[in-house]
């Protein structure tokens, strides 16, 4: 089953989600005051926020009036419009070696997608090598074994406790003698208000670039989709700290939405790459603005 | 993010104008309400319960002695933090425990919510109260799931039941047989992380709970959680009838509004917090601080707590006396410096200051600017400690030098011990409590 239809399963399965607000919303037959409330509400219920479900909202309001819009239907068009605009970038492809690193809050999914990346790398013939530099967790580095031979790629990995800094390192240097394609980066989660434990992760990411200085460097935030407004503090904090190239978007096969990203997408420039919809190691898939915002409306 | 941090700070934007006039329309609270609602929102609480919540407090603040009031600002503000206290239930609530032995307690959630962390900080908790709890691992599913929870019971002391990675609902059963024969109550049962849409293995922990009987059914919550969080817990609490809820993960900044959103939708209350990732960080759950921080007012009373640990009572008599006689001096700054190292550092303690809650990570606060500023002020003469006024250019000048600093830190750091002073004064004139009436912080951030 693709991303879509996993999705609109996992919309069937709810009772209470936001498409079927917005459907409400949209079955309405004046575009009238009490038409935008019930849209603000629908998305105020998928967790895109005050400030950006207001700007939408408005911007809607501002569209319609301009194109002399009388129907909810086309309206319910431009809507659409307007949200694949807010999450619709255009990214750069990837060059090799490329270096992925994975960051973000604890039990987001950050080693569940490692696993499903170095899948994806390796179906496209890339050779992988992981890094468990989350050496805090309990039993974080055996969990990334298990994904390692479950997708055939090696893990580098040190003991608990030990600097993550310097388990990149060998990575890195593993990764050279052997010519390998791609690395990827596991991370202990961390919450972003502690200041030691971002520092840390800046030291990772000054190892990649002083070791690897030709790499394609990617930063990643890995993002719960049933995250709150915390979710742009998340994505603020961990950008400034090592300068986010994007976000993984897991466990959209639950029944939240992950509307954050809209919130995120009207204050930072961050694209969603990937989303993860499932537990097992072909359950990442890469992220289509339609798809999401069909998903959503 | 909003220019207002709190409801304070927005509700006494509202009136500011309106202080001289001392009688509000209805206008002005409505105003005030959707600027409640706001708040609420952007904590995460559910915006139906939102909905809810408003047209109650709206009926209250609209009654005739708040239009009447002089600081209906202040009124409102404490209406909506009574109310939410009285909805998310007011006194703490203890952990079951069952006639015969042993106590059950299983322990359930949604992936990455927490809890297999939380099942070693409840072992320790429960050892310390001289049990001798046992852990039993049935999160058969995600890889390294058990040893994790090995890892976990190593570090707390506590042992471990495990049986691979069979059935959840066998190996239940087997740990209650191996608590049994060894003389182990309670016992806890960690589970795997589950979607509540996923059919199969939400009737898996139906047949557990049938087999089990558990004392407790303990769900287990991401206090990131966004407007889902109802949703999460209808559907967990309507299969297995949860007796209680955990919020995990609330040393990070959010509001953690899905608190209330739970307890409004499940009527269950939470019991507990889990507040880092150390197996002694967990805390029980205090509605009334819940409320602060979902208000974004920060938790004034943990403060208060910490503070009073932190400062002796001789010390605290000290400072209010110097203040009150305006004596205050940059000697006691100094020793206000190394107090607050003992309440735990600015980090954690700026978590709960009014006004500052939420705010972190954006400024820059950290433990190097306050050995900065003690260098700065031990490089001066007791003179200038005691009468910073002296201090002028070329006093500066020498006090940057002899510190290694520059001359605007040391500008700096005269300019956050006069806020300090200013604040310390207004502190004093209500006590501790008058922290709590407090309406953020100077301009310019945290005055060390
Ligand atoms: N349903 C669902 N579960 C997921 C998804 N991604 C990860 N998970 C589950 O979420 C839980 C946490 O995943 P991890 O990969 O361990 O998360 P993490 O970010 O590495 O966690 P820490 O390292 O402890 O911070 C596991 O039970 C995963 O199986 C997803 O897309 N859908
Ligand atoms: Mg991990």
């Amino acid at each position: 089953m693709g991303f879509f239809g996993k999705m609109l399963e996992g919309i069937r399965k709810t009772k209470d989600n936001l498409s079927k607000k917005l459907y409400y919303a949209f079955s309405a037959r004046a575009l009238d005051d009490e038409f935008y409330d019930s849209l603000e509400e629908a998305l105020l219920a998928g967790d895109v926020g005050v400030a950006a479900s207001t700007e939408i909202v408005d911007d809607l309001r501002n569209r319609v009036y301009e194109r002399r819009i009388k129907k909810p239907d086309d309206a319910k068009e431009l809507l659409k419009e307007i949200l694949v605009e807010s999450v619709e970038y255009e990214v750069e492809p990837y060059s090799y070696p490329l270096v992925v690193l994975l960051s973000g809050v604890n039990g987001v999914g950050k080693t569940t997608a490692i696993g499903k990346l170095a899948r994806l790398f390796t179906e496209q013939g890339k050779s992988v090598v992981v890094a468990a530099a989350d050496t805090f967790r309990a039993a974080a580095s055996e969990q990334l074994e298990v994904w390692g031979k479950r997708a055939g790629v090696r893990v580098v990995r040190h003991n608990e406790g030990a600097d993550p800094a310097a388990v990149v390192f060998d990575a890195i240097s593993s990764a050279k003698a052997k010519g390998t394609d791609v690395i990827l980066v596991d991370t202990a989660g961390r919450l972003h208000n502690k200041k030691n434990l971002m520092e840390e992760l800046k030291k990772i990411c000054r190892v990649v670039e002083r070791e690897l200085p030709e790499a394609d460097f990617r930063k990643f935030l890995v993002l719960d989709a049933t995250t709150g407004q915390n979710g742009v503090q998340q994505a603020e904090v961990f950008s400034e700290a090592i300068d986010l190239d994007g976000i993984i978007l897991t466990k959209l096969d639950g029944t939240a939405k992950g509307g954050v990203v809209m919130a995120i997408s009207v204050e930072l420039e961050l694209p969603v790459l990937y989303v993860g919809v499932g537990e097992k190691i072909d359950d990442l898939i890469p992220f289509d603005a339609h798809d999401f915002v069909d998903a959503l409306v | 993010m909003s220019v207002f941090e709190n409801l304070a700070d927005r509700m006494n934007h509202i009136f500011s104008k309106l202080r001289n006039k001392g009688k509000l329309t209805e206008l002005e609270i409505k105003q005030a309400m959707r600027e409640i609602r706001v708040a609420l929102l952007e904590a995460d609480v559910n915006y139906a319960v939102v909905k809810d919540f408003v047209a109650a407090v709206s009926e209250k603040a609209l009654g005739e002695d708040i239009l009447k009031s002089l600081t209906p600002a202040q009124q409102i503000v404490k209406i909506v933090n009574d109310e939410l206290v009285a909805l998310m239930g007011s006194t703490h609530r203890k952990l079951a425990v069952s006639d015969r032995p042993p106590t059950v307690y299983m322990m359930c959630g949604l992936q990455g919510a927490g809890k297999t962390t939380m099942c070693g900080k409840l072992a320790l908790y429960l050892k310390k109260q001289g049990k001798k709890p046992l852990l039993v691992a049935c999160d058969v599913y995600r890889p390294a799931a058990i040893q994790q929870l090995q890892i976990v019971g190593k570090k707390v002391g506590v042992e471990v039941y495990e049986a691979g990675q069979g059935d959840p609902v066998k190996i239940a059963a087997a740990g209650i047989a191996h608590a049994l024969k060894n003389g182990f109550d309670p016992v806890i049962i960690d589970t795997a992380g589950r979607l509540h849409i996923d059919e199969k293995l939400m009737k898996e922990l139906i047949d557990v709970k049938r087999e089990v009987k558990p004392a407790e059914i303990l769900l287990v919550v991401d206090s990131m959680t966004g407007q889902d969080a109802v949703t999460v817990a209808d559907t967990f609490n309507k299969t297995l009838d949860v007796t209680g809820v955990i919020m995990t993960k609330l040393d990070g900044d959010t509001r953690g509004g899905a608190a209330l959103s739970i307890r409004a939708v499940t009527g269950k209350p939470i019991k507990f917090s889990g507040t880092g990732e150390k197996p002694e960080d967990l805390e029980p759950f205090h509605p009334e601080r819940m409320a602060s921080r979902i208000l974004g007012m920060g938790d004034v009373l943990t403060l208060i707590e910490k503070a009073e640990q932190a400062f002796s009572k001789e010390q605290a008599e000290k400072l209010q006396k110097k203040l009150r006689e305006n004596t205050f001096t940059l000697e006691d700054y100094l020793e206000q410096l190394d107090s607050v190292k003992k309440m735990g550092g600015l980090g954690s303690m700026m978590q709960l200051v009014p006004g500052l809650a939420g705010k972190m990570g954006k400024q820059e606060i950290d433990e190097e600017k306050i050995m900065r500023s003690k260098v700065i002020i031990q490089s001066m003469t007791p003179k200038e400690r005691r009468n910073p006024d002296i201090i002028k250019g070329s006093r500066r000048k020498r006090i940057a030098q002899g510190s290694g600093t520059s001359i605007q830190e040391v500008n700096q750091l005269l300019k956050q011990f006069e806020m300090t002073r200013a604040m310390m004064s207004r502190m004093q004139k209500g006590g501790m409590k008058g922290l709590r009436g407090m309406k953020g912080m100077p301009p310019g951030g945290f005055p060390f």
